[in-house]
Formats: C-alpha cells, sequence, structure tokens
C-alpha cells in the first residue's frame, strides 16, 4: 500500500499528535465526563489508522504487522482479569465482603481525578482493550489483503 | 425535538434502501455512512454524549474496512433477473412486513410513551450511584461497577472476534484455478 | 409511537436485505443496519423529556436524568457490532479470493 501526497502526510503530522493525546484525556477523564475506555479506546486506533492511511505500510517497516498491537490488546484483557482477581483477594484482606469487581480502594471525593476507587484502572484496561482490536482489525484486512491481493 | 428526530430517521430510512438497492457496491457502502451518521446525530439529540462519540470513531472505522475490502476485491454488483413468476412473492412479503409492523405495533402498548419513560431499576443507580461508585459519570459506573460482568463478557468477545479474523485471513487454502 | 414505527421500518429494511440480496456484501450491510436500528429503539425507549445526559455535577445535584442503563448496554453493543461485522468481512473475503465472486448462488454451485 502507498502513501498519499506531501499536503496529507503533513496534516497527519500535525493532528495525529493531538487526536492521540485526546484519547488520553477521555480514558484519564472517563469518570467525570462523557467518554471512557471504549470512546478513547477507538481514539487512539484512530490515531494509528491516520498515519498508516497516510504514510502506507512503509511507517515503521510495518514487518511483523500485527504483532506489537494484538499483544497491547491480549495485555489489556489480562489486566482487566487481574484487576477483578484482585479486587476479589484483597478485599478479603481489607475486610470487605469478597466480590468479584470489588470496589475496594478509597472512592475519595468524587469530581476529583483520583477517585472512584478501581474504576479509573477498570477504564485504562478497556481502552487497550478496545484500541489494540480496532487496530489489529485494520491492519489485517488493509496491509495484508493489499499484499496478497492481486 | 420529535419532528427533527422523525426527518433524521426518515433521511436515514432513505439512505438504508439505496444502500441496499444501489448498482455499485463503493456507493452502497459510502449511503450507508448516511445511516451510521444519522445515528450519531441521533445521539446527541437523545442526550447520549458517550454513545455519539464512540458511534462516530467506529463509523468511519467501519466504512474504511468495507472501502478497502470493495477495492481489493470487486465493486461490480451481481445482474440479478427477476423472472416474471415472482409477483407472488412480492404480495407475500408485502403481507409479511405489515403483519409484522402491525404485531410490533401491538406488542409495544405496554410501553410508556416516547419521553414518558419511568426508571425502575435505573432509579436506584440514577440515586445512589454517584455516592456508591464515586464515579460522576453515571454511564462508566453502570459499565464498570454494577455491571462489571456484562463488560467482562463483551471484551472477551472483542478478543475472540479479532482472534477469528486474524486465523481466517492467515489460512492458505486451496488455490483457485 | 410514530417514531418507534420508524424504528422498526428500519429493521425491516436491514431483514429485508439479508433475506433477498444475493451479494455478500449487502447481506453483511444488512445486518449492520439491522444492529444500528435496535440500538436506536433501546436509547429512545430510555429517553425522558426535559432530562439531562446522565452526568451529575458538581456543586448542583438533582433534576432529571435519563436512563444510564439502555445508554451503558448499547455502548457495548457497538464495540461487539464491529467485531462481528470485521468477522463477516474477513470471511466474505475468504470466499471470493476461493470462489471470485461474492454471488452466493454461484457459491452454492461451485463445490469443492
Amino acid at each position: 500500500m502507498k502513501g498519499m501526497t506531501i499536503i496529507v502526510k503533513k496534516i497527519t503530522q500535525i493532528i495525529a499528535g493531538p487526536i492521540f493525546l485526546y484519547g488520553l484525556y477521555i480514558v484519564a477523564q472517563g469518570h467525570l465526563s462523557p467518554g471512557g475506555g471504549f470512546a478513547a479506546g477507538s481514539f487512539i486506533a484512530g490515531a494509528f489508522i491516520l498515519l498508516v492511511l497516510a504514510y502506507g505500510d512503509k511507517l515503521r517497516h510495518l514487518k511483523t504487522e500485527e504483532f506489537e498491537s494484538s499483544l497491547i490488546e491480549t495485555l489489556g484483557i489480562l489486566f482487566f482479569i487481574i484487576t477483578a482477581l484482585g479486587a476479589l483477594l484483597l478485599s478479603i484482606r481489607l475486610g470487605f465482603i469478597p466480590v468479584f469487581f470489588k470496589n475496594f480502594l478509597t472512592k475519595g471525593i468524587p469530581g476529583n481525578l483520583f477517585s472512584a476507587g478501581i474504576i479509573p484502572l477498570l477504564n485504562i484496561a478497556v481502552g487497550m482493550e478496545v484500541g489494540g482490536a480496532l487496530f489489529t482489525i485494520f491492519l489485517e484486512f488493509v496491509i495484508r489483503s493489499s499484499k496478497e491481493g492481486k | 425535538m420529535e419532528t427533527l428526530l422523525i426527518i433524521l430517521l426518515l433521511l436515514m430510512i432513505a439512505g438504508a434502501i439505496y444502500a441496499l438497492e444501489a448498482k455499485d457496491l463503493l456507493s452502497a457502502v459510502v449511503s450507508f455512512g448516511i445511516v451510521g451518521f444519522g445515528l450519531v446525530i441521533c445521539f446527541l439529540l437523545l442526550q447520549a454524549p458517550d454513545l455519539a462519540i464512540v458511534q462516530v470513531v467506529v463509523e468511519v472505522l467501519v466504512l474504511v474496512i468495507m472501502i478497502a475490502v470493495i477495492i481489493n476485491t470487486t465493486r461490480e454488483e451481481i445482474k440479478e433477473k427477476i423472472p416474471r413468476s415472482t409477483y407472488i412473492y412480492y404480495i407475500l412479503g408485502f403481507i409479511f412486513v405489515v403483519g409484522f409492523i402491525y404485531l410490533f405495533a401491538v406488542s409495544i402498548q405496554g410501553l410508556s410513551e416516547f419521553g414518558k419513560h419511568s426508571t425502575r431499576m435505573a432509579t436506584e443507580y440514577i440515586k445512589n450511584g454517584a455516592v456508591k461508585t464515586g464515579s460522576m459519570n453515571l454511564v462508566s459506573g453502570v459499565v464498570l461497577d454494577f455491571r462489571g460482568y456484562d463488560t467482562l463478557g463483551e471484551i472477551t468477545i472483542l478478543f475472540t472476534a479479532v482472534v477469528g479474523i486474524l486465523t481466517i485471513l492467515r489460512l492458505k487454502g486451496r488455490k483457485h484455478e | 409511537m410514530t417514531l418507534f414505527i420508524l424504528c422498526i421500518t428500519l429493521f425491516c429494511i436491514g431483514l429485508y436485505g439479508v433475506l433477498v440480496k444475493r451479494n455478500l456484501i449487502k447481506i453483511i450491510i444488512g445486518l449492520a443496519l439491522v444492529e444500528y436500528s435496535i440500538n436506536l429503539f433501546l436509547i429512545l425507549i430510555g429517553y425522558i423529556k426535559g432530562g439531562k445526559a446522565p452526568i451529575v455535577e458538581k456543586a448542583a445535584e438533582g433534576g432529571i436524568f435519563v436512563d444510564p442503563l439502555p445508554q451503558a448496554m448499547v455502548l457495548t453493543t457497538i464495540v461487539i457490532g464491529v467485531a462481528t461485522t470485521g468477522l463477516l468481512l474477513a470471511i466474505a473475503v475468504r470466499l471470493y479470493k476461493k470462489y471470485g465472486t461474492f454471488d452466493i448462488q454461484k457459491i452454492k454451485e461451485l463445490k469443492g
């Protein structure tokens, strides 16, 4: 797959970073404002998709095409399950009723960035999972099928 | 507000009909985009900003993937020859659709009207959700705290689908000669 | 009530695409239409007139919110929809590579 013209490449250089940062902002503020893990994962995947579409597969010499993105995805689901299991195990030690997905951390003041217990951690895990999955699907369809087809 | 939604839905229906009847697959996919982006505006009007953010990115992604598939394969629609003697099927299909919509209209009598929804289960979530979970965004609180098992199942399905896509596209089948 | 009827009309159009069309891409578009109409229907049920988006303000507690439960369910459904659409498209690409056509009638005839 070839890249696009110099105009598209230059615009992409300027705006791909802010899109990625906006994704990170959404996942950090997921318990305060609209957004959360699902939206943030889609945004992060969108930033990388924009880069690949503008620069073609010369970008970073995409040889091991989707190894890293599927690794991120697998780590995301592992992080999610470990957080839920850790909530089960640690809530025994802290004297709560042991429940899967127990919100064992302190709730904090609602409205602060560091509040809401384990919800921000789970948001990060879901964001990793969704971003990795969507980017893997994209790479597999666009890069591989344009390499083999025709 | 309600008239605006009706106009948007009529536009979406027109886009859907053209997407299914177009002779060129590329224009079919592009007019399928009308439905998705109309849905984004509907979500914004219905006070669901989380869904609008997700839907607008996801719709772009689906369109990119579909266009990639069509460019790599073919964009010609199959020429369907409709025999003369199939009018009976059209009549049967019309009767089926009318009956289906009538049954639907009967079965939603029990629902409250548009805009007068009474929250039964969600009353607890709205009243105490912010205190119990500490999350100001109630949707995040419901997804990740009250209904954490659903999210676990959801990301498992996503993982399985990605593994399935990788497996299917990497298989080396018998060559078509 | 009109909105619900229009929503189910969109559903019926998607069902028509799945049942009648012979092109695999058109069938996938029909399935996606069915999914979108169901998402919209669930959100329409949960809407309350004059309700705000379900985000608690810092100072002002109270006020009417729209129902957060359908929104949370539809949020997961949208992402699952992408994954299933991708899986269907992958199967369609494999079938095209093997048989050279998207026509399901021809695929049925060309066995082996």
